[in-house]
């Protein structure tokens, strides 16, 4: 078993960082175990233009490294693990990741979220295959074809906006008559020629599971209950994000949603367990709300243990 | 930088390589634009000096390599496709874990 620490930190987005980026000036050497998505969703995205300081926007991945760069300049202990379990029943609290052990008097929870799935079998099955949850990483593969984004929010739109620069055409799927996303955002979808838009639907299948590889969608008219097939050669879908909890099942109080309970800034249930960033926020979701949850879990965390 | 176990595959020794192989090979499908890749690629150095022996790992630039891209239809990166005597017999798309990764290669090699 390895030492007793002040503070362990699960997760390496923007939150987890920021918080290591405040516990290490405040001399508690965190530990931040970044877990098999270091850097968390904005690794997945292009240009960032509302996180402040960079006027000229900056790329996602770019800013990633620069916080956790800003983290280890300060003395945080970055290890690549991915947490596997956690025993949150007594202080000191253990964490497991890759088989070792690590005691912490407190914990800051920073997990974040991953984007949800349609649930079809076949898009399991297609996955890699034509169907992705990340656009920048596989939109490469699209040049010149007709593909499908689903969903109807910001992030939505973006992987919609940035495919139109490889896909022929993109169909953008929503299961509502309007779009949720900001206005921005639906201005510059609206205006980009390569972008058409199937209201009031959602996707019923993935065609085609036997020659393993997308050649279209079944989509259900929710109005009429129609069917229709479009041809298509991915399916990209950004219907949202599902907290990354399951770690802590029955030791924490989450809500309905599987979402971390927070109250009084960033306590939970469990005394000396702080939880920041997307795994405790289903409503604001951005790069600089998770910063700014990361400092206030580091302040609670510091004050917890001069407490 | 990837580690002196990772061979580095093309479209011109993909077939060579595999056949030549006294091991079951893991190919790393990647590009140099892709963020998650790299995140994985330390994961993969890991892999390969731990099984190093039982296990051959290789990596695949898709810019680089259309033909085994198209090959094996891969429309997603990071994939990592198993090899054994040539055949595919695994694949993971997208991040994985060092320990999901070893338990995806222990039952063949």
């Amino acid at each position: 078993m390895d030492t007793l620490r002040d503070v362990i930190i699960i997760g390496s987005g923007p939150a987890g960082l920021t918080a290591g980026v405040y516990t290490a000036r405040a001399n508690l050497k965190p530990l931040l175990i970044e877990g098999v998505m270091a850097g968390g969703q904005l690794m997945l995205t292009t240009e960032v233009e509302n996180f402040p300081g960079f006027r000229n926007g900056i790329m996602g991945p770019e800013l990633m490294a620069e916080m956790r760069a800003q983290a280890e300049r300060f003395g945080a202990q970055i290890v690549q693990g991915d947490v596997t379990s956690v025993d949150l029943g007594s202080r000191p609290f253990t964490v497991t990741a890759d088989d070792t052990g690590y005691r912490a008097r407190t914990l800051i929870i920073s997990t974040g979220a991953s984007a949800r799935l349609l649930g079809l079998p076949a898009e399991t099955s297609l996955m890699g295959h034509g169907v992705s949850t990340c656009a920048t990483c596989d939109g490469y593969f699209f040049r010149g074809r007709p593909i499908a984004v689903v969903g109807g929010g910001d992030s939505a739109l973006e992987e919609a906006i940035f495919l139109t620069k490889f896909a022929s055409q993109v169909t953008l799927v929503h299961r509502r008559q309007a779009l949720r996303a900001s206005k921005i955002m639906q201005d510059k979808a609206h205006a980009n020629p390569k972008i058409a838009f199937a209201w009031n639907s959602v996707v019923q299948d993935i065609t085609d599971t036997s020659k393993g590889e997308v050649t279209g969608m079944v989509l259900r008219d929710l109005l009429t209950n129609e069917l229709r097939t479009i041809p298509v050669d991915g399916v990209f879908v950004a219907i949202g994000h599902t907290p990354n909890t399951s770690l802590f099942v029955g030791q924490i109080d989450l809500d309905e949603n599987g979402y971390i309970k927070t109250h009084d800034g960033t306590r939970t249930s469990v005394a000396g367990v702080f939880a920041c960033g997307d795994v405790q926020d289903h409503k604001y979701r951005q790069a600089i709300t998770a910063a700014g949850t990361g400092c206030m879990a580091a302040i609670d965390a510091e004050r917890f243990l001069e407490s | 930088m990837a580690s002196e176990k990772v061979l580095t595959l093309t479209d011109g020794d993909f077939d060579s390589t595999l056949q030549g192989a006294s091991t079951p090979v893991l190919v790393d499908f990647w590009a140099e634009w892709c963020g998650p890749c790299k995140r994985l690629g330390p994961t993969i150095d890991a892999v390969a000096a731990e099984l190093d022996g039982k296990l051959t790992v290789a990596k695949l630039n898709v810019d680089e390599n259309p033909n085994v891209v198209g090959r094996f239809g891969i429309r997603g990166i990071p994939t990592l496709i198993l090899f054994k005597g040539g055949k595919a017999v695994d694949q993971v798309v997208g991040l994985v874990s060092k320990d999901a990764l070893k338990d995806m290669v222990a039952g063949h090699i």
